[in-house]
């Protein structure tokens, strides 16, 4: 579904993202980790064409996404702290987001979480009157809203309350039974065990390993998820400072 | 890019600023034409304001609008839509809001107390101005992302067109004193957009007669057709040039 090959970027003199190659494939979700500053989210911006790479291409259904706008049709996109608008109220940003697509009576219209999360009732608030939390429930709603068949999520559960988090990761579970890719980036390893099927590790700008969740726990012989991780992450530097 | 656009104006009208910026140039525009039985010396002191506010306020506002927008804006480029329409909605949405204040709280008093061809070039400066000056304003905020240096800039711009660049033009005059400068000088300052504009509604007052020489040429010269052609369009480059290059850093910018 997507594949990336050799992608390059740079900031001034920093080399953000080094000869990254993978490929995501449907019916998955993976979870992107790493330190800070380990190029997790200039990766997740050059997917969404925010970032433009110095090098490398990344393909989109075998469609390379540069100079290209609508792919992102099929992507929806859920950022870490979301800011609107401070005037607009709640309902008129789910209105122009849904005119902004020109969205027709056929398409595709996922409300669940906007129920679920009772936004309705808060729709003729202004943005600018709403809490963080109430903010992050109002851009995970968006980012399911139109169905995309690719969800990036960078860090969606930090600052939703625990009962809303729980819808979330349920929301995110049962996208993944309809062929839907979901990549999350997340710094919560309990909920990395919950949610991924595949891991996908970065540090310094560089692919250290990426595996399913079954192979981790295999290969380390650990059950418990976020110990399996750190071993795993220590071997692979090891082998690359040696 | 309209549709962004008519979500964009419909909240930016409700921002207080623009409420504020519309009363006060109401209160300023009905008090000057009730303080004075003859309109067109009322009209003369509104010019005076407008030609310092309307480049302000239009720069400032819309520099700390962008800034405030960046992550909405963010939001705007992750969807399928054209990185030109995001940056070109959100300037309609400014420059409409800025105009409808403007006329509000300018074109209405003077259409109450002075209609007529001076009263209609002042409302045309004062939409013209804030064209350019929003256009210069997106032009600094795609440029740099940080936001304090970005008002610096735009301070500094309308800091400049408004007081510095009139300060050059004098010790220019003062300098070459002996030679005969009305062309070179009617040449530097249609380089100026905010002179451009006094210069216009001036020519149409009866005062120009009061400036001897120098008013002639620039009767001369502005008067006709070629003349007001002429400052349509430096004033329609000096508004398009800044957008244009600001669309284009924006198409290639990192976010």
């Amino acid at each position: 579904m997507i594949k990336i090959s050799n992608l390059d970027k740079s900031f001034r003199q920093l080399k953000v993202l080094k000869g990254i190659t993978i490929s995501f494939d449907a019916g998955k979700v993976v979870s992107i980790i790493g330190p800070n500053a380990a190029g997790k989210t200039t990766l997740i911006k050059c997917l969404l064409g925010m970032v433009i790479p110095d090098q490398g291409t990344i393909l989109f259904d075998d469609m390379n996404i540069r100079h290209n706008d609508s792919y992102r049709k099929q992507i929806g996109y859920m950022p870490q702290i979301g800011r609107y608008p401070d005037n607009m109220k709640v309902g008129q940003l789910f209105d122009m987001m849904k005119d902004i697509r020109n969205i027709s009576p056929d398409d595709c219209i996922d409300e669940e979480l906007i129920e679920a999360f009772r936004l309705r009732t808060i729709f003729n608030k202004a943005m600018r009157t709403l809490s963080g939390g109430t903010r992050q429930k109002v851009s995970a709603a968006l980012a399911f809203l139109f169905c995309p068949r690719v969800l990036i999520l960078d860090e969606p559960t930090a600052g939703l309350d625990p009962e809303s988090a729980e819808m979330l990761k349920a929301k995110i579970l049962s996208v993944r039974e309809n062929r839907r890719l979901v990549l999350i980036t997340s710094h919560v390893m309990s909920e990395v065990a919950e949610l991924a099927d595949s891991v996908l590790s970065l540090q310094e700008g560089r692919v250290i390993f990426y595996k399913p969740v079954t192979e981790i726990l295999s290969e380390t012989h650990e059950d418990r998820f976020s110990k399996a991780i750190v071993k795993l992450i220590n071997q692979h530097q090891y082998v690359e400072n040696s | 890019m309209l549709k962004i656009a008519k979500y964009a104006v419909y909240d930016i009208i409700r921002s207080k600023i623009i409420l504020s910026y519309a009363i006060f140039l109401f209160i300023i525009s009905i008090s000057l034409f009730m303080l004075d039985e003859d309109a067109s010396r009322s009209l003369i002191s509104i010019m005076s304001v407008v030609l310092i506010v309307v480049p302000l306020i239009s720069i400032i506002f819309s520099t700390i609008f962008l800034y405030n927008s960046y992550e909405f804006i963010e939001l705007l480029v992750a969807q399928p839509v054209k990185r030109n329409h995001i940056l070109l909605a959100d300037y309609l949405g400014v420059t409409v809001s800025l105009i409808m204040a403007f006329l509000v709280g300018v074109a209405i008093p003077v259409t109450i107390y002075a209609t007529g061809p001076t009263g209609l070039y002042l409302v045309i400066v004062g939409i013209v101005l804030t064209l350019i000056f929003t256009s210069l304003a997106f032009l600094g905020a795609v440029m740099t992302r940080d936001k304090a240096k970005g008002i610096g800039i735009a301070l500094l711009l309308w800091f400049f067109f408004s007081v510095i660049y009139d300060g050059l033009l004098i010790g220019f005059l003062f300098l070459f004193n002996d030679y005969p400068l009305e062309k070179p000088l009617l040449f530097i300052t249609m380089l100026n957009p905010i002179d451009l504009g006094r210069i216009s509604v001036m020519m149409k007052m009866d005062i120009s007669a009061l400036m001897g020489y120098t008013g002639a040429v620039y009767r001369d010269f502005l008067g006709n057709g070629m003349g007001m052609a002429v400052t349509l369009l430096l004033l329609t480059f000096w508004a398009a040039i800044p957008l244009i290059i600001a669309v284009r850093i924006f198409r290639r910018k990192n976010l």
